[in-house]
């Protein structure tokens, strides 16, 4: 589905992927997970073909991404950002209804078809209640709900996310992933970048771990989700238990006063916060 | 929300009245098309009453059916028919042509810059018109042609894109183009081309016209010539931005999400600016620096019928063209004396308090 090879990208002078490869196939439900600055929205970019690709490449079902038209690409490929950048008051229908965008053929707007398949979406995020609100007048998390309506309502095979419920509470974060989970179930591809562990060890089957702009780690949720892999790459204390419900593995945090003398040397090297412009504010 | 069910399953009646108020707005944006469509016809007809010399409205009637060839027109006056129809009905229909352009023009810019505080006046892309035009006028090719189009436009038009990019390039900061800065790059942008506009006129006071009339606008002494000279630049650049007006929409949604969603947004974005660049030499070059109708229509518009674009470009324009043709017969017959004001110190002085108004409200409620 998508397979990416020696991929390099970044912004100005500064790479930021360093000779990146991973196959994906179709069906999986993989997470990117990764510290502050390590590359996860700048990959999500480059497979989504905002960002050039410098070296290496991107194929989505065996094409270059360069060579897919961009309206072509939106068919295949929907993505959904950190949180919505919308500049005027469109009513939320508007925005769901902009994900026909790549659909739409000749001079003409949106179809009785594609309000139908709007409102379907919306039906699903349980956000068509907020079909003729502002988006400018709706909370976060509702915002969010519509932005990840509008992605449905593009009907691709895959979907792409960029932390998707950072801004959001526990039970809208778990109704999100409830939902991938279960387009997932209907063969969606979904790559997704998450901060949140736990949330990431519950939903993907598959986790890529980023660092510095690298793969250092990726496989199965089971093989990848334990104490030493989680506690090197994040560089601080992590234990990892069984989820009393599901049984997936879960990660504790190790406060750092106790883990300076149990476990690391250095406390201040470590909360130092990360260098370097985060990629996110890319746009 | 609180309870969770698969998501798939809704109830019917829901969608049926959300369905049913996307009717009920449709209805409401053809019902505000049909009055602003009437409005303007009954306005460039009104317009027509108003005057330094008094016509009776019945004879004002009579000459326009009699020019238009409904009513044997023997028994009308010469005098009054030139006055309605060459001095004034032409001067009504410059303005209301302005007025669309610079509305249209005004939402573009609002559009693509993501800046509710754009319109042409503001980010200086009018100013840059002038300054192309007057040194047009300052070299000597006034009366110019290009293909059959006249020369000032096509100045006006260089003098407009040479001032959206320099305005472009001063406001961005750290690679981010920020709201506020664009403005105050707008302001130095016109300040500074005002300048070079009095001093070309100082140069040269022949062959550059009234300074008042590049900077403050008027149409005083405009008629179907001027009107001519810009339809083919407006009528372009209103093509232009209509064939690319749902990329609009999507634009605001961001660059980066734009283009996840197939749009070619530099493209898109560079064809939108002369589109809407056209529109401003072809307002400038007739018409001089008009501000704040391209700033405050648009909003008056999306406040009561939300942000979608083709809606949006369409009832502006529509208010732009009466709001410009009134304020200019306000113009007209604002001072007791007979003397004309500059429209643009008409629209300044509506317009000036609603920016006011905009800047004070943005803070609060605005979140970015």
């Amino acid at each position: 589905m998508i397979r990416v090879e020696a991929l390099c990208c970044g912004y100005d002078k500064k790479d930021v992927l360093k000779n990146l490869s991973f196959h994906l196939k179709r069906g999986e439900f993989a997470g990117v997970l990764g510290p502050n600055g390590s590359g996860k929205s700048t990959l999500l970019f480059a497979l989504s073909g905002v960002l050039p690709i410098r070296s290496g490449s991107v194929r989505i079902n065996g094409k270059e991404i360069s060579r897919i038209s961009m309206r072509a690409r939106a068919r295949q490929m929907a993505s959904v950002p950190q949180k919505p950048e919308i500049s005027f008051s469109f009513k939320c229908l508007s925005i769901v209804l902009m994900g026909r965008y790549p659909f739409l053929s000749g001079w003409g707007g949106y179809s009785a078809l594609d309000v139908e398949k709007a409102l379907e979406a919306m039906a699903r995020t349980e956000t068509l209640h907020l079909a003729q609100r502002m988006i400018t007048d709706v909370s976060g998390g509702e915002a969010q709900g519509v932005l990840i309506a509008k992605a449905l309502a593009q009907e691709t095979d895959i979907l792409l996310l960029d932390e998707p419920t950072s801004s959001l509470d526990v039970a809208r974060k778990i109704q999100v992933f409830d939902l991938l989970k279960q387009k997932n179930s209907e063969n969606t591809t979904i790559l997704c970048a998450l901060h949140d562990l736990n949330l990431a060890a519950l939903y993907c089957d598959r986790l890529i771990f980023v660092k510095h702009g690298k793969i250092v780690l990726d496989g199965s949720t089971e093989e990848t989700f334990n104490d030493e892999n989680l506690s090197e790459i994040y560089e601080t204390d992590v234990r990892v238990s069984r989820h009393p419900v599901t049984g997936s593995p879960q990660a504790h945090f190790v406060p750092g006063f106790k883990a300076a003398s149990s476990v690391h040397g250095h406390v201040l090297g470590r909360r130092e916060p990360v260098s370097g412009g985060n990629s996110s504010d890319y746009g | 929300m609180t309870n969770r069910p698969s998501g798939t399953k809704t109830v019917d009646p829901v969608r049926a009245g959300i369905l049913q108020k996307e009717r009920h707005d449709r209805g409401r944006f053809v019902g505000l098309l049909v009055l602003l469509l009437l409005g303007s016809v009954a306005s460039v007809f009104g317009a027509c009453l108003f005057g330094r010399l008094e016509i009776p409205p019945w004879d004002v009637l009579k000459t326009f059916l009699a020019t238009s060839g409904i009513v044997e027109g023997s028994e009308i006056d010469a005098t009054w028919k030139a006055v309605v129809i060459h001095i004034r009905l032409s001067r009504i229909c410059l303005s209301l042509l302005v007025g669309v352009a610079l509305a249209v023009a005004g939402t573009v810019f609002q559009g693509i810059l993501r800046n509710p505080l754009a319109d042409p006046f503001t980010i200086g892309v009018s100013t840059g018109a002038a300054f192309g035009a007057s040194m047009a006028l300052f070299l000597g090719l006034g009366s110019g042609q290009v293909l059959g189009f006249g020369f000032i436009p096509l100045a006006s038009l260089g003098g407009a894109v040479a001032a959206l990019f320099a305005v472009i390039s001063l406001g961005r900061i750290n690679g981010r183009l920020r709201r506020e800065t664009m403005v105050l790059a707008g302001i130095v942008v016109a300040t500074f081309l005002s300048a070079l506009i009095s001093l070309v006129k100082a140069l040269d006071e022949e062959s550059v016209s009234s300074i008042v009339f590049w900077v403050m606008g008027s149409f005083q002494g405009r008629g179907w010539r001027h009107a001519a000279l810009a339809l083919p630049y407006a009528v372009a650049g209103l093509v232009m931005i209509w064939i690319n007006s749902r990329e609009l929409d999507i634009l605001s949604m961001g660059d980066v999400q734009a283009k996840q969603m197939g749009v070619h947004t530099d493209r898109v974005r560079l064809r939108l600016m002369i589109g809407a660049s056209l529109l401003t030499a072809a307002a400038v070059s007739v018409s001089g620096v008009i501000g704040f109708v391209g700033l405050v229509v648009p909003h008056l518009i999306r406040m009561s019928m939300g942000a979608e674009h083709r809606r949006l470009l369409v009832l502006s324009g529509l208010l732009g063209g009466i709001a410009l043709l009134w304020s200019d017969v306000l113009a007209r017959i604002l001072l007791p004396g007979g003397e004309e004001l500059p429209v643009g110190v008409v629209t300044a002085l509506m317009g000036g308090p609603f920016f006011c108004f905009l800047l004070k409200r943005r803070g609060a409620k605005v979140r970015i």
